[in-house]
């Protein structure tokens, strides 16, 4: 009963205590709230689009393979269903085209694909928003997906022509629908999804058969393996058999565009995950440290009484614990909450930039739990410490008057320098070398919030670096033509005489698998004329540099996922038309942060192909005061299957970044300032509390306020520069390892922080650490001189 | 006659907590003479320390006047009783109040850095006595030390007042004395007028003059005949 009554004291003496520290005990709580919060919008996040992904797949029948041919058999179909390890095998014709639309200038690109006729498809089956697919064998019906739909104002019943093997159609819109193969969908060269320029369209297979003179034929299969089943071993097999119809080497789902976008976005929010969360907890578990060391050196006496009225030091950790035990809680349902509510609109911008028909908010119990233990973990290593000390305390020592504070002289101090400085400065190093750990601990604070900072700003500095090298350093022509199949080179004589046309650069594309040991990459091998003016390659310090006459020059990123370097050997494996694997030296390797780049001389390429002088397409740069007239020829020409313009592609990469870039990057100020603003507080309202007397005793000698408040500040002002340097190294280095694990071979970020970003990440922790300050100073007028000096320290 | 340096006339104080009213001071006279050491007396609770916080700028009065020369210190605002304590004022309170992270030296230099002609923090140490423990921190100081050490540190700018509020109440007799001599020589040695509240009634004998309390009020002012050196003195 005793005990009860005694329990319910301390309880009340609890409730007290947090109705006295609140703001502190908030600012602890907010700084955990945003650990817990972006774990949980990271991982939540993460689920949601994993999952999300996950069921679109399964309910639409996305494939495991896809490999396409010039013209492949119909008979093939079942040989390739046959092969060991394959479920299902489905063949369709997939072609590009350009579209023409009503009051739309440029070209836009299609890309047809086949439904079958027959059954509704078994694979990557197309999930319809509005209307429905098209009949069998209607040869004007299409479905179009949802988001060119939008982007177009197009609606069911409407139509525009399509120029398709070289004749213009008219096509009447039946239905719109999303797909699991694009997911993100992106045209040919493009960058960033451009859905006024790029549309996919779904036709009649017998439909298709007729318009490309592919009766009995197909272009492309696509593949479901049987659980266990050798992806690479299917691979090699459906190579084999494909090679003979031109096929251009079959893939898995890490090099199927869409997928490999939506892996490259959920490893970048695992890497979230991993990177900022522990900065927080790390931060609060501090706080909760400092604070509780104070009060339960405040409360010194306070402890020894109650231990001499027979209190346990159960009983005494109880009491400390349910102190922290509270601020975590708050601190949980806080971050519970921000959490939720970020990660859904994470997801939700994820659903407006990735396709998909449904979004899953993953919200398992799970995470919440483990966010929440660690929370509690990180509280309770920052309260065991001070609770220990509390009990260590024997009743009679704690019940006398802590011995003074002992100080020292500073490191390195002579009477030479200490003459230099007012006494006030004085007063305040000693006391930082005094608390060693405390100041490290409030500089370290500083310097984290200063990195969070760095970490979410320098996303702008590397996407201007990558713009920069990209479309000012490298492709710097107006517009890309693709052509279907290759053409001779004569063409580029063709295209020069088109209306506006300054100059003309051919280039070829070939599929290609290169290979240096056990690592292999599929991507596109490209020639390039050695003169070449709009394209350019770069080399590491981003100068330009000639295609050189023999060998290879391959990205900084194939080299490190090869392992090579300048001068290696690597096999070029040549899955277009001619096949067969060749030896090639990498004469250098060169800076592009987009995908993997392999490229050499065209001429080259063609001997090394044993073709003649045959392009793929070119790059052009033209007047654009007659853009009209020369897009109207290309509509008009049937040999130009797409088209890729280079101003378009830059605004659409901006426009995109920009959206995803500024949600993360505003939420991460708010936390770095979060971070900041605790840690100041925290550390000034301690300081303030131990140094009352102090600073009370300095007013009554006359100070004036603004010369007391110097005292605490100068020691802020101290740490909080220390902690620059020390939050741009640290900034720098969470920047690198966020460029490390959010580089795919889709693209590298580079890794650039220009000086600029350092001094705003310093500007917003310094007007953070100021206000934070600022509220302090206030308390030092309330100061109650009498009381304080009458009081025995 | 000397000058007046304070006056007081029917100076009242009260503090209202809540619901209750305490008078701290009540309708209160009292003349303070250059030069002069003054002894205020009294139970705890009789208002002499609430007179030291006026008369020091630490407080402002409810009601009545309160002059310093021509000053008048119920009409300064916070930052106008700061400057005032600044410029004139030198406090000495029982708990020392040094400042712990500074040396006795750099005790008295903080006092010495904001004044217009203070004494080198030497001499004022000198003058307490305590020269050879100049490089020492409070927490190396014994209790005695360091009430010395905040006398010179309350001298040092040489004030026009000196306010000690119980400057033996934390020390033995023998301590006491030492920081008794202390202050009677920096009011023979600089002529400052200065004002000791005690409960101690030992301690009256060495001023000049001296007051009794009661009840927010003085009740009894004698002027001593004899002074006593401190050392002469005990309790």
């Amino acid at each position: 009963m005793l005990s009860l009554h005694g329990l319910r004291a301390l309880d009340r003496k609890l409730a007290r205590d947090l109705v006295r520290i609140w703001p502190q005990a908030l600012a602890i709580a907010l700084v955990l709230a945003s650990g817990v919060a972006t774990l949980i919008l990271a991982i939540g996040a993460y689920r949601s689009l994993e999952e999300t992904r996950r069921l679109y797949y399964a309910e639409y029948g996305f494939a495991d393979v896809f490999a396409s041919a010039t013209r492949a058999p119909a008979a093939l179909e079942s040989r390739i269903a046959e092969l060991p390890g394959v479920a299902i095998a489905e063949t369709r014709i997939t072609r590009h085209a350009i579209l023409d639309l009503e009051g739309v200038t440029e070209p836009v690109t299609g890309l047809l694909q086949s439904l079958p006729d027959r059954a509704r498809a078994l694979l990557n089956r197309p999930h319809i928003r509005l209307g429905r697919l098209p009949e069998a064998g209607a040869v004007s019906e299409v479905a179009i997906n949802v988001a060119f739909a939008e982007a177009h104002g197009l609606r069911i019943g409407d139509g525009f022509d399509a120029i398709l093997n070289g004749k213009k159609r008219r096509l009447t819109i039946v239905g719109a629908v999303l797909s699991p193969e694009h997911i993100y969908a992106i045209g040919p060269g493009d960058l960033m999804p451009d859905y006024r320029r790029f549309a996919i369209l779904w036709m009649s297979r017998a439909t298709l058969e007729s318009v490309f003179d592919l009766d009995g034929a197909f272009d492309a299969v696509s593949l479901k393996l049987e659980p266990g089943a050798r992806e690479a071993e299917v691979i090699a097999r459906v190579d084999q058999l494909l090679a003979r119809y031109g096929g251009t080497g079959a893939y898995g789902r890490t090099d199927q565009i869409s997928h490999a976008f939506l892996d490259a976005e959920l490893k970048q929010l695992a890497a979230l995950a991993r990177i900022i969360p522990p900065v927080f907890l790390l931060v609060s578990a501090f706080l909760l440290n400092m604070t509780l060391l104070r009060l339960i050196a405040l409360e010194r006496e306070q402890i020894g009484l109650i231990k001499a009225l027979g209190y346990s030091n159960v009983a005494i950790a109880a009491h400390y614990l349910k102190l922290v035990a509270v601020i975590t809680v708050v601190g949980i349902a806080i971050g519970f909450a921000l959490g939720t509510l970020f990660g859904q609109s994470l997801t939700r911008l994820y659903g407006k930039f990735f396709q998909f028909p449904f979004l899953v908010f993953e919200q398992d119990g799970d995470l919440y739990v483990v966010a929440a233990a660690l929370s509690i973990a990180a509280a309770l290593a920052g309260a065991l410490r001070a609770i220990y000390t509390a009990l260590a305390l024997p009743p009679a020592v704690a019940m006398s008057p802590p011995a003074p504070q002992r100080y020292a002289h500073l490191p390195g101090e002579t009477s030479a320098l200490a003459a230099h400085l007012s006494q006030m400065t004085v007063m305040s190093l000693r006391n930082m070398v005094r608390f060693p750990l405390r100041s490290a601990m409030t500089g370290l604070g500083l310097s984290l919030s200063v990195s969070l900072l760095i970490v979410s700003l320098f996303a702008f500095d590397a996407v201007e670096a990558m713009i920069d090298a990209t479309f000012f350093g490298s492709q710097r022509q107006d517009a890309t033509l693709n052509f279907r199949d290759e053409q001779s080179a004569r063409i580029t004589a063709d295209v020069a005489h088109l209306p506006g046309i300054l100059r003309v650069e051919p280039f070829r594309h070939v599929a290609a698998r290169i290979r240096s040991g056990q690592t292999a990459r599929r991507l596109t091998l490209t020639g390039r004329p050695g003169d070449a003016l709009l394209t350019r390659q770069l080399d590491l310090a981003l100068a330009p540099v000639d295609v050189p006459e023999t060998g290879l020059l391959i990205n900084r990123r194939l080299a490190e996922v090869l392992g090579v370097k300048r001068g290696s050997l690597v096999d070029v494996e040549i899955l277009d038309g001619r096949r067969g694997t060749r030896s090639v030296r990498v004469t250098d390797v060169i800076e592009s942060y987009i995908g993997l780049v392999a490229l050499m001389r065209m001429d080259q390429l063609n001997r090394l192909l044993e073709e003649g002088p045959v392009v793929s397409g070119v790059h052009i740069a033209y007047d654009r005061d007659r853009e009209a007239a020369l897009f109207r020829e290309i509509k008009a020409t049937p040999r130009i299957v797409s088209i890729e313009q280079q101003r378009r592609a830059l605004s659409r990469f901006r426009a995109t970044l920009a959206e995803n870039i500024d949600m993360m990057t505003s939420i991460y100020i708010s936390l770095a300032v979060v971070v900041a603003f605790g840690v100041v507080y925290n550390s000034t309202r301690i300081q303030l509390s131990e140094r009352a007397r102090d600073l009370a005793s300095l007013r009554v000698l006359g100070f004036h306020r603004r010369e007391v408040s110097r005292v605490l500040f100068t020691e802020l002002v101290v740490l909080a520069l220390v902690a620059q340097p020390l939050g741009w190294f640290i900034g720098h280095w969470l920047a690198w390892l966020t460029v490390q694990s959010f580089s795919s071979d889709l693209y590298t970020t580079p890794f650039v922080i220009n000086t600029a970003t350092y001094a705003k990440a310093s500007l917003v922790t310094i007007a953070a650490t100021a206000a934070s300050a600022l509220t302090v100073h206030q308390r030092i007028a309330a100061l109650d001189l009498v009381a304080v000096l009458k009081t025995r320290e | 006659m000397a000058e007046v340096v304070f006056q007081a006339r029917g100076l009242t104080k009260v503090y209202r907590t809540g619901a209750v009213e305490v008078r701290a001071l009540d309708g209160l006279d009292l003349d303070l003479f250059a030069g002069e050491l003054v002894v205020l007396l009294g139970p705890s609770g009789s208002g002499k320390s609430t007179l030291l916080n006026i008369l020091g700028g630490l407080d402002r009065a409810t009601d009545g006047l309160c002059r310093f020369r021509d000053i008048d210190l119920v009409r300064l605002d916070d930052r106008g009783l700061t400057e005032f304590r600044r410029r004139y004022v030198g406090f000495v309170f029982q708990f020392y109040n040094l400042i712990p992270s500074l040396t006795a030296r750099e005790n008295v230099a903080l006092v010495t850095e904001i004044s217009e002609h203070p004494m080198r923090p030497e001499e004022a140490l000198d003058l307490v006595g305590l020269s050879a423990r100049a490089d020492h921190f409070p927490a190396e100081l014994s209790g005695g030390e360091q009430q010395r050490v905040a006398i010179a540190r309350a001298i040092a700018k040489r004030p026009d007042v000196l306010l000690c509020d119980e400057p033996t109440g934390a020390l033995d007799s023998h301590t006491g004395i030492r920081v008794l001599e202390a202050i009677t020589a920096v009011n023979r040695e600089l002529g400052t007028t200065t004002a000791i509240i005690t409960h101690n009634a030992a301690i009256k004998d060495i001023a000049h003059r001296f007051c009794r309390f009661a009840d927010g009020r003085i009740v009894e002012t004698t002027r001593n005949q004899k002074r006593l050196a401190p050392a002469e003195v005990s309790w």
